[in-house]
């Protein structure tokens, strides 16, 4: 018994030495600026410098101003439209690859999935603005074909357009999970269900779908988190209207030199996806118990 | 206790008519024709690949046929589906759901019938004590033992009383002990329930066991159907003698044949004839009289037994506890059959390289040719 003790001791001190590299850079460039973006959100603003004076201020004025709290709750609901439109196209894609697709042309498929990555991010935004423009590809089509007189101008720099580029540039990280979940299933429980006297919509509803459900929340939480801190995409094709709170934080600090109130206004939107998410899980929980 | 064939006078449940699939190339079913009655223990028994689990899920409706018609109760099954088939089955997997509780799992069939909360639960108890899972009902269905499952399985598909159950190789997951306690309790619960049960299995011992009927499939065809005993006794052809239990081949030559009786020189046991009933098919393999290791007896010294015997010498011994395997060259022969014996307390077992004497029954000889 000792010795097996010591040697898991052993094992232990192997362990740790192991994952110290990845846990110290961890440390040093996650924690660490948190912690620096946490002491100034409760710092006060001076001109030019930050002042060592402790204070709500900066919480309470981004909490209270209209400005911020309504670009703050516009993120949260372009985010949550984003993640919608993305999970729901996601859902078909991934279903009729894993259950349509001969299954030796499934890694095709998934290749031909993740072909826009790889072109940069900021280009495949770009892409969108030459598609949605005022003299984009969208708008002269239509014209060519007559169906419009003028160019639209409710394509571009809005919501819409924000929601448009989001769900596009997410839409394999939504597919990906969803078709690993379907890909779990086992065929024989879609035959079993038949077998006790069910359609096959009724079976998708009873079966595939709750079993599904595990890659659903993945691809929630995945679309959700990252698009509603999105800052390149509201920048280049929002406007005005379609900025969102990573544009806010940037203009606090990059701009207004303002760091404590967009330190703030940073930790509470990070808050506000931390509850978010939680809740979220709360919900779908009886879904991702794992089985076996 | 094994059930006896219901007569053959019992109805018709399903009824095969040159039944032929084809997977592109590959002709899986080649023309099968078969009726299987009402309340009978069937089993479809072959070799993987034989086509035994497509013929099942053509009765099921997973599978379409490319020809024939299958008819159930009568009825022309070609466009009815799945989920409007009168057949439940219990897949290889148990096709368990492992979102749901083993209640939500048996009671899934039941819920097209919107029943009362209580009559419901009812039942779903009822069916889980029919398979000896009573009160297991609240528990998740992936937290369940091999047994347990299979019990689950069973118990989901009977619920909805159908007219036939399919099984597909539902044992073949089950360590040997249990598999031999699920033998008993599916032969019981066939009687209790008095529904067409069909099973597919590789395995000839259990088909032996627990069918009334048995259809031996080679290469999508029938190579021959009909009870434990005749299958085991009067194999139709070479094929079918190798692939249940042992049967000894011993070269012969033809001298003579009527109608009646073909008359034959046979390795080590001479000139023999045989009736009519006795002729197999050798599937080119070559004229051969065949028997069973348990129908030649070895005779100890001094035991009596008539003309018909032979003398042989004993080349290796198998021990079983209760029975002895003996591998002997009967004088003449040119290689050694097996031969079993049963243990008596008394009588020794035989050494190797014993000379023996061997006392056979012309009646249980088999010729191929």
């Amino acid at each position: 018994m000792a010795r097996r003790a010591k040697g898991a001791g052993a094992e232990t001190a192997g362990g740790l030495l192991l994952i110290a590299p990845p846990a110290i850079y961890a440390l040093l460039l996650l924690a660490a600026p948190l912690l620096l973006l946490l002491t100034y959100s409760f710092l006060t603003d001076g001109y030019l410098e930050i002042l060592r004076e402790f204070t709500w201020a900066n919480y309470s004025e981004a909490w209270t101003n209209p400005l911020y709290r309504g670009v703050m709750l516009r993120s949260l609901g372009v985010s949550a439209l984003v993640t919608a439109a993305t999970v729901l196209l996601a859902f078909p894609v991934a279903y009729f690859v894993s259950f349509h697709v001969d299954p030796a042309r499934k890694s095709t498929w998934l290749f031909l999935i993740t072909i826009p990555f790889w072109t940069s991010y900021l280009i495949r935004v770009f892409l969108w603005k030459v598609i949605l423009g005022y003299n984009g590809v969208m708008n002269a089509g239509l014209m060519k074909l007559g169906i419009i007189t003028e160019p639209l101008t409710f394509l571009l720099y809005n919501v819409n357009s924000v929601i448009i580029t989001l769900a596009h540039a997410y839409a394999p990280f939504a597919i990906l999970p969803i078709f690993v979940a379907l890909e779990k299933i086992d065929r024989s429980l879609l035959e079993a269900s038949q077998d006790l006297g069910e359609s096959k919509i009724v079976s998708f509803l009873r079966v595939t779908l709750p079993l599904a459900m595990p890659g659903v929340v993945a691809a929630v939480l995945i679309v959700f988190i990252p698009t509603i801190g999105d800052y390149v995409t509201p920048q280049l094709v929002g406007g005005p209207e379609g900025r969102m709170v990573a544009n806010l934080i940037q203009l606090q600090y990059l701009r207004l030199d303002n760091y404590p109130l967009g330190s703030a206004l940073a930790i509470s939107a990070m808050g506000i996806v931390a509850v978010i998410s939680l809740i979220f899980l709360l919900l779908t929980r009886r879904y991702i118990r794992g089985p076996k | 206790m094994i059930p006896k064939t219901p007569p053959a006078s019992a109805p018709t449940m399903i009824e095969f008519r040159d039944v032929h699939k084809w997977y592109g190339d590959y002709h899986a079913l080649r023309g099968i024709n078969a009726t299987i009655r009402e309340g009978e223990f069937f089993s479809l028994l072959g070799p993987s690949g034989c086509g035994k689990t497509t013929l099942l899920r053509t009765i099921a409706g997973f599978e379409g046929i490319s020809e024939g018609v299958v008819l159930l109760d009568g009825r022309d099954m070609a466009d009815v589906p799945a989920n409007k088939r009168p057949t439940n089955m219990v897949f290889q997997s148990y096709a368990i759901f492992p979102h749901l509780t083993v209640a939500e799992n048996v009671g899934f069939g039941l819920r097209r019938q919107r029943l009362p909360k209580a009559e419901l639960a009812g039942k779903v108890e009822e069916a889980l004590t029919m398979v000896g899972l009573r009160g297991f009902g609240a528990r998740a269905a992936h937290a369940l033992s091999g047994g347990q499952r299979q019990r689950v399985a069973l118990a989901r598909a009977l619920i909805l009383k159908p007219k036939v159950l399919l099984l597909d190789e539902p044992l073949s997951a089950l360590d040997k002990k249990m598999r031999e306690q699920m033998q008993v309790e599916l032969i019981r619960l066939q009687r209790q329930v008095g529904i067409t049960f069909i099973l597919v299995t590789h395995d000839q011992e259990e088909a032996l066991v627990m069918s009334d009927r048995i259809a031996v499939m080679f290469e999508g065809q029938i190579a021959q159907l009909s009870d434990a005993e005749t299958l085991y006794r009067r194999p139709n052809s070479r094929k079918v003698a190798d692939f249940i239990g042992t049967m000894n081949f011993l070269p012969a030559t033809v001298l003579n044949e009527s109608d009646a009786v073909v008359e034959v020189e046979a390795e080590g046991f001479g000139r023999l004839s045989f009736g009519a009933d006795q002729v197999a098919d050798d599937g080119d393999a070559g004229t051969a009289i065949g028997f069973r290791p348990e129908i030649l007896t070895l005779l100890y010294e001094g035991q009596a037994w008539g003309d018909r015997e032979v003398s042989a010498v004993v080349e290796e011994v198998v021990y079983y506890g209760d029975m002895t395997y003996y591998d002997v060259r009967i004088d003449g022969s040119s290689k050694t059959v097996r031969l079993s014996a049963r243990n008596v307390f008394g009588r020794p077992v035989f050494d190797r390289g014993v000379r023996v004497r061997v006392g056979w029954n012309p009646g249980a000889l088999i010729l191929f040719r």
